[in-house]
């Protein structure tokens, strides 16, 4: 089985992002950009599917493609799914900040090329908090989707994942190919060794352009203003429990 | 211009996210209907007729949208679609599985977790775990949208739409197997006036049962948690407030043993008063509580509980 693997180069999930004084934006300038979180946690998993790890069926996945859309520095992301044990790289080099749907048509033009059998992608990039291009990946294929996994089984030509949903958990069967979104609970990544980190640089990524696709990604949505939201100041310390509810009695809230 | 908001319910009842997607909806325009999806969901169909400023709302009933899966949504709405100028669902776990779909389908960019309607084609949604507003202004003729349900009243009762069927689609190459739903008598973190939220600093399962419950009794309150105390499995994904979570907004959150990472805080800074119990007093939670208490939990929680009588 071949999976596909799209990782996203984002802000590091420890840095608290600041909006640019003159509203255009977030100030991206000398900060830590790392691989979205949850997509490390698809990396993971598919790698997992290649070895045989947990329930996994060692050799369920044969060959891993990590394909990234961005500035070139994404290269540094690709090299580190490539350290984690992904096969191979594509990177569509783009400077402009696509939204979800030009990034779900580059996708689908990408699998359209590579046939993966499963595409394992974030839930979520933490920059833009969209929670959109999965979906609309599985839309545009015409694939069954399985968003929010907290666990996958692969057999019978089915993806068997259960969902983090309000509520508690949901499983259900999607029949490959499909799309499965991960979230938090699947897996915890692994960090890199160094060999495979020397190993990874000799390993494949093909550099491509967006117009190599010749799919629309013009934007549909225009940002009139990104602006800071109202801060929240500290309150007081109380002495003790007693305080606090008196506190909170005043307040009106008990 | 017409507006078709997707309900959320539980099978029995319209859960009020419904109602604050309508008050979104009626910032859009004064034609709203409401569809339902499910299986023997006619009393909620009923109960969304009620909701004021419904025009009228659609049932699609069957098997296939027992279950909530999107690419039965997508079927049954498609059809649907070339009567609305926009599609609006409540940014739950549902709406964010299924909208995207739709968006897709519809070749239209969705614009997800709103908290703002500023006109007809422009909204704020919160970034980088709420440490951004951005304001868009959508070229699409169709819209679709998730709208962040503590970001807007709920709309009142006082309609009497009509309801009428319409098929439901079905998703041909995704079965339902199971589901396990957590069973409380405590209200739904969303709807909850007061939540009591553990954080790693419990400790274990038991431990987070121990402290959380009676307090949670005692205020009549839902409780939350966070990442650390859900993967640890001191307590239910379901818990999980968060930028990845849950967004809540009560008026009152108070947050045990939790430090205050920026994704924690995504979930709940909206929160009308906000209170911290943690030992330490440097804990960045401090910077957004109104009321803070440095202590141990161990010994603060019993004697809150004792001064709460
Ligand atoms: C992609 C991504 C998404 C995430 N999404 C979320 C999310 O949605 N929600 C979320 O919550 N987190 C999320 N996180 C995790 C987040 O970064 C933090 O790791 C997490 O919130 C920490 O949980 P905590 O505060 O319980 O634990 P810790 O940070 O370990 O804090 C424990 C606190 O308890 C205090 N303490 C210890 N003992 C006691 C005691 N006896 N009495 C009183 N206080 C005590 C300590 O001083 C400390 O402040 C996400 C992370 C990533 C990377
Ligand atoms: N520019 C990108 N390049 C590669 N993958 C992406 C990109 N943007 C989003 N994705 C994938 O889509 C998932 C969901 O992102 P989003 O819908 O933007 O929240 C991410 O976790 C990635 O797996």
């Amino acid at each position: 089985m071949k999976v596909l693997v799209p990782v996203k180069r984002v802000i590091d999930y420890n840095v608290k992002a600041r909006v640019k004084a003159d509203q255009t934006g977030v100030d991206l300038a000398n900060v830590k950009m790392s691989m979205n979180p949850f997509d490390e946690i698809a990396v993971e998993e598919a790698v997992r599917l290649k070895e045989g790890k947990e329930h996994h069926a060692a050799g369920t996945a044969t060959e891993i493609v990590v394909v990234s859309i961005g500035v070139t520095q994404a290269q540094e992301t690709l090299r580190t799914a490539l350290a984690m044990g992904a096969d191979r790289g594509v990177l569509i080099q783009s400077d402009a900040d696509l939204e979800p749907l030009a990034v779900a048509k580059l996708l689908k033009a990408v699998v359209d090329e590579e046939k993966p059998d499963l595409v394992l992608m974030g839930k979520q990039s933490i920059d833009g908090d969209n929670n959109a291009v999965g979906q609309m990946l599985a839309a545009l294929l015409d694939w069954p989707q399985a968003t929010f996994a907290g666990k996958l089984v692969i057999g019978d030509g089915k993806a068997t994942v259960t969902r983090e949903v309000d509520g508690g958990l949901q499983t259900v069967a999607a029949t490959l190919p499909a799309v499965v979104t991960v979230d938090l609970r699947l897996n915890t990544p692994r960090y890199a060794s160094l060999p495979n980190i020397m190993k990874a640089k000799k390993k494949e990524i093909a550099v491509k352009a967006v117009a190599d696709y010749g799919v629309d990604v013009a934007d549909r949505l225009k940002v009139l203003k990104v602006t800071e939201p109202p801060k929240r100041s500290a309150g007081v310390k109380v002495a003790d429990a007693a305080e606090l509810v008196s506190k909170l009695k005043d307040a009106g809230v008990l | 211009m017409a507006v078709l908001v997707i309900a959320d319910h539980d099978g029995a009842i319209v859960r009020d996210t419904t109602h604050k997607t309508v008050t979104a909806a009626l910032a859009l325009s004064s034609d709203v209907d409401v569809l339902v999806l499910g299986k023997g969901a006619q009393a909620v169909a009923d109960a969304a007729a009620k909701i004021t400023g419904v025009r009228k709302v659609l049932l699609a009933e069957g098997d296939a949208v027992a279950h909530g899966l999107a690419e039965a949504v997508e079927a049954t709405v498609l059809p649907l679609a070339a009567g609305y100028d926009a599609i609006l669902s409540p940014a739950t776990t549902d709406g964010k599985n299924f909208a995207p779909r739709l968006a897709a389908k519809l070749d239209v960019a969705p614009i997800s977790d709103i908290v703002e309607v500023v006109s007809a084609d422009t909204f704020v949604r919160p970034i980088y775990a709420g440490n951004a507003l951005e304001t868009v202004q959508s070229a699409d003729a169709k819209k679709v949208i998730t709208v962040r349900p503590t970001a807007f009243a709920a709309a009142g009762e006082g309609g009497s739409a009509s309801v009428e069927s319409v098929a439901a689609g079905e998703a041909p190459k995704t079965a339902f197997v199971s589901e396990e739903m957590v069973k409380s008598d405590r209200p739904e973190l969303g709807a909850a006036k007061i939540i009591v939220s553990g954080g790693r600093a419990l400790g274990s399962a038991d431990e987070f049962h121990a402290v959380m419950e009676p307090l949670a009794d005692k205020l009549g309150a839902a409780i939350g948690a966070s990442r650390a105390a859900v993967d640890a499995g001191y307590a239910p994904n379901d818990y999980q407030v968060g930028q990845t979570g849950k967004v809540v907004a009560p008026a009152l959150y108070i947050a045990i043993g939790i430090s205050g990472a920026i994704q924690h805080l995504a979930g709940m800074k909206d929160s009308k008063v906000i209170v911290a119990i943690n030992k330490d007093a440097d804990a960045p939670i401090f910077q957004v509580a109104d009321y803070g208490l440095v202590a141990d939990y161990k010994t603060a929680v019993p004697e809150l509980m004792a001064a709460l009588g």
